[in-house]
């Protein structure tokens, strides 16, 4: 009798708190004088009323899905993956080898490999902090933001010294051979007289992320293993007392969270670049951690805040484009974001509550 | 390698490790109260910013100096609010610290100087100026000791004396005063705390106040000490590896301070050779890079020693109803 109705807390508390990050971030624009109105106006102009836009924002959201999936898992077994940036990179070193060294006959070929290829490499990179957690009680936030670091210095000597063509300035690997090249939206949906998606690297892996939404779900909500991470999430002691190892699903969550991580390599690696360079993994690993926050670790929600995300970071490049307004709004929100709907969670949560009960103790 | 490179690479471990330092007994001082901090890194940056806008604008490093430390306080405040207040999550607020400090210093310093997210650099009296100690110029004639006296130990701006003069204070404060007593125990046990009649609020506000102005001594000396002005992510990781020296020293002042030398060695020596050969074996540039975390994951996984964080560190502390 003391909580809110489910819909309260699964809906408006996010809502409540993605509509305080909105006001402080209009504050923002204000408070650079610009004006929020004409911002968001040219946001939704250029990430949603044309097709390019769409093709821009759902490349993003693809990003962001793999990313805000990778987070969930580790939140359903109450851990924190900040590592989702590295396994990222690994994954895309993954990615770049089978693309660079095995001869593909056609991409739906390679992206299978590719796909294997980069959820290994990811869960592989998560793999040692997930051991030193279940085995050695190493704080799993703290060694995965130490592994982004190493991941980064591991991905510049591999470019620099190993995977560098002869002659070539920039830290980058060759680009990949065209059997690799997955198709655009621009490819499959365009057609002569409707040129849609013109030029925007939206592409096959969107509709590998929806699939792995999919998935999510059946796995944490249907499947024996889903059980157990969400049983030990919730309680580690009642979880041990049922018999499930914490050790084992310590370290299978992790596994799949680095795997989820290493997939959206799949999209901006093979899918936008078709080569592997410093800096793909653009910061995604982390938007990850405010989606997820935002999504409540459903894949529903994950979806949706993707696609906000998608929104703001092409809205945001508009932005810069055509004001004064640099891209790093976007990382303000995103901060917003995750203090609002992560950290201020009770700010927002207590009031509600005390609201609830108060309607219902006078209509009852 | 000779005396003199010695030197050099000595000299700046010395500068390079200054703000680690700084921000290293920060953390302490957060983390000893039982308030996890991963979000040192967007504070410095914050204070970095606000230093040097300061600076910039005014003319005068004393009160960039302010400023910076204000930024700091004012980041520690909003992650103080959400973790002792409001009891959230003390990690994610960090990290919405971090990307919030990472965000804003670009667009203001666009807004306020339309240089691409940075500061104008700064000259004269906008930054700290080298002091030399006192006999420097006499002493410099002396074997070895002349030397070492004068480049190294003389000719640093003040933060860095102020650092290294924290260790020493950060060790009296835990350790021999009521409140340094206080804040240790509020991290290990903070219902004991609370049964004395002490607040843990009051406690645990004072450590993040005390590690926001250290934070913000460290962005100063980045932005107004060691370099000339702020550029964007001018921090580069350096709150993180504050972090692993943090876990590296185990929560003690003074173990802090060999944990900062060491890694601020390692910067200095990856910045001034780039591949290192040993007979034959050559160390790539990434490999220093990358040591500092990688010793740190060695410490944590308790191979050497054992690390173990203050028992009530990142627990929000809710009284019984």
């Amino acid at each position: 009798m003391d909580k809110m109705p489910a819909w309260a807390d699964a809906v408006l508390v996010p809502l409540i708190s993605i509509l305080l990050a909105a006001i402080l971030s209009a504050l923002v624009i204000l408070a650079i004088g610009e004006s929020p109105l004409d911002a968001l106006n040219l946001m939704v102009e250029g990430a949603l009323m044309r097709s390019s836009g769409w093709g821009y924002t759902l490349y993003y959201t693809t990003n962001f899905i793999f990313t805000g999936l990778c987070v969930a898992v580790a939140f359903h077994a109450k851990m924190f993956n900040i590592g989702g940036e590295g396994q990222a990179m690994i994954g895309g070193l993954g990615v770049a080898l089978v693309c660079l060294f095995i001869p593909f006959p056609h991409w739906s070929i390679a992206l299978l490999v590719a796909t294997a290829a980069a959820a290994v490499f990811g869960a592989l990179w998560a793999l040692i902090p997930a051991y030193l957690q279940a085995k050695r009680g190493s704080h799993i936030v703290i060694t995965t933001i130490m592994f982004n670091f190493i991941a980064a210095a591991v991905l510049n000597y591999v470019l620099v010294n190993v995977l560098r063509p002869q002659g070539a300035m920039d830290p980058a690997t060759a680009t990949f051979p065209a059997a690799t090249h997955l198709p655009t939206f621009q490819e499959m949906f365009a057609t002569a007289d409707n040129p849609l998606f013109r030029g925007s690297p939206a592409n096959v892996t969107f509709f590998l992320a929806v699939l792995a939404c999919v998935g999510f779900w059946y796995l944490i909500w249907r499947t024996k293993l889903g059980y157990e991470i969400r049983a030990f999430g919730h309680s580690e002691s009642a979880a041990k007392y049922a018999g499930i190892s914490p050790v084992r699903i310590t370290i299978v969550a992790m596994l799949i969270s680095g795997g989820l991580a290493g997939m959206m390599a799949l999209n901006t690696t093979m899918g936008e670049a078709e080569r592997l360079v410093m800096n793909a993994t653009e910061g995604a690993g982390f938007i990850g951690i405010a989606v997820a926050l935002m999504g409540r670790s459903h894949p529903v929600g994950i979806f949706l805040a993707a696609l906000l995300f998608g929104f703001l970071y092409q809205g945001g490049a508009e932005l810069a484009l055509w004001t004064n307004i640099p891209r790093e709004l976007i990382t303000v929100i995103q901060a917003l974001v995750i203090l609002f709907t992560g950290a201020l969670d009770n700010m927002v949560r207590m009031p509600l509550e005390r609201i609830f009960l108060a309607t219902r103790r006078r209509n009852g | 390698m000779d005396f003199a490179t010695l030197l050099q690479v000595l000299d700046s471990t010395v500068r390079l490790a200054t703000p680690l330092l700084l921000a290293c007994l920060a953390g302490l001082f957060s983390e000893r109260s039982g308030i996890v901090d991963i979000g040192l890194e967007g504070k410095m940056l914050a204070a970095a910013f606000a230093s040097a806008a300061i600076a910039a604008v005014t003319g005068s490093v004393w009160l960039g100096l302010l400023a910076g430390i204000v930024a700091s306080t004012v980041m520690s405040g909003i992650h103080g609010l959400a973790s002792i207040t409001f009891r959230g999550n003390q990690l994610i607020s960090g990290v919405a610290i971090n990307f919030l400090a990472s965000g804003l210093t670009v667009l203001i310093a666009q807004d306020w100087f339309g240089q691409g997210g940075r500061t104008p650099s700064l000259m004269g009296s906008g930054r700290f100026e080298a002091i030399t100690l006192p006999f420097a110029q006499a002493l410099s004639g002396v074997p070895v000791i002349g030397p070492i006296y004068a480049e190294l130990i003389s000719g640093h701006s003040i933060l860095v004396y102020v650092a290294f003069l924290m260790v020493p204070l950060s060790w009296f404060v835990l350790y021999r005063t009521r409140f340094g007593l206080r804040l240790r125990a509020v991290g290990e046990a903070p219902e004991a705390v609370d049964t004395a009649g002490v607040s843990v609020v009051g406690l645990r506000y004072a450590a993040i106040v005390i590690c926001g102005v250290l934070c913000g001594l460290a962005g100063a000396y980045l932005a107004t000490g060691l370099q000339a002005g702020f550029v964007r992510e001018m921090t580069a990781g350096r709150g993180y590896i504050a972090l692993a020296a943090l876990i590296f020293a185990k929560w003690r002042p003074w173990y802090a301070l060999f944990a900062c030398l060491l890694f601020g060695l390692l910067q200095a020596v990856a910045l001034r050779f780039q591949n290192i050969d040993l007979g034959g074996i050559t160390i790539p540039v990434q490999v220093m890079d990358a040591l500092p975390y990688i010793l740190t994951v060695i410490i944590l996984a308790g191979f050497v020693g054992k690390a173990i964080p203050p028992r009530a560190s990142g627990e929000p502390y809710q009284k019984e109803r």
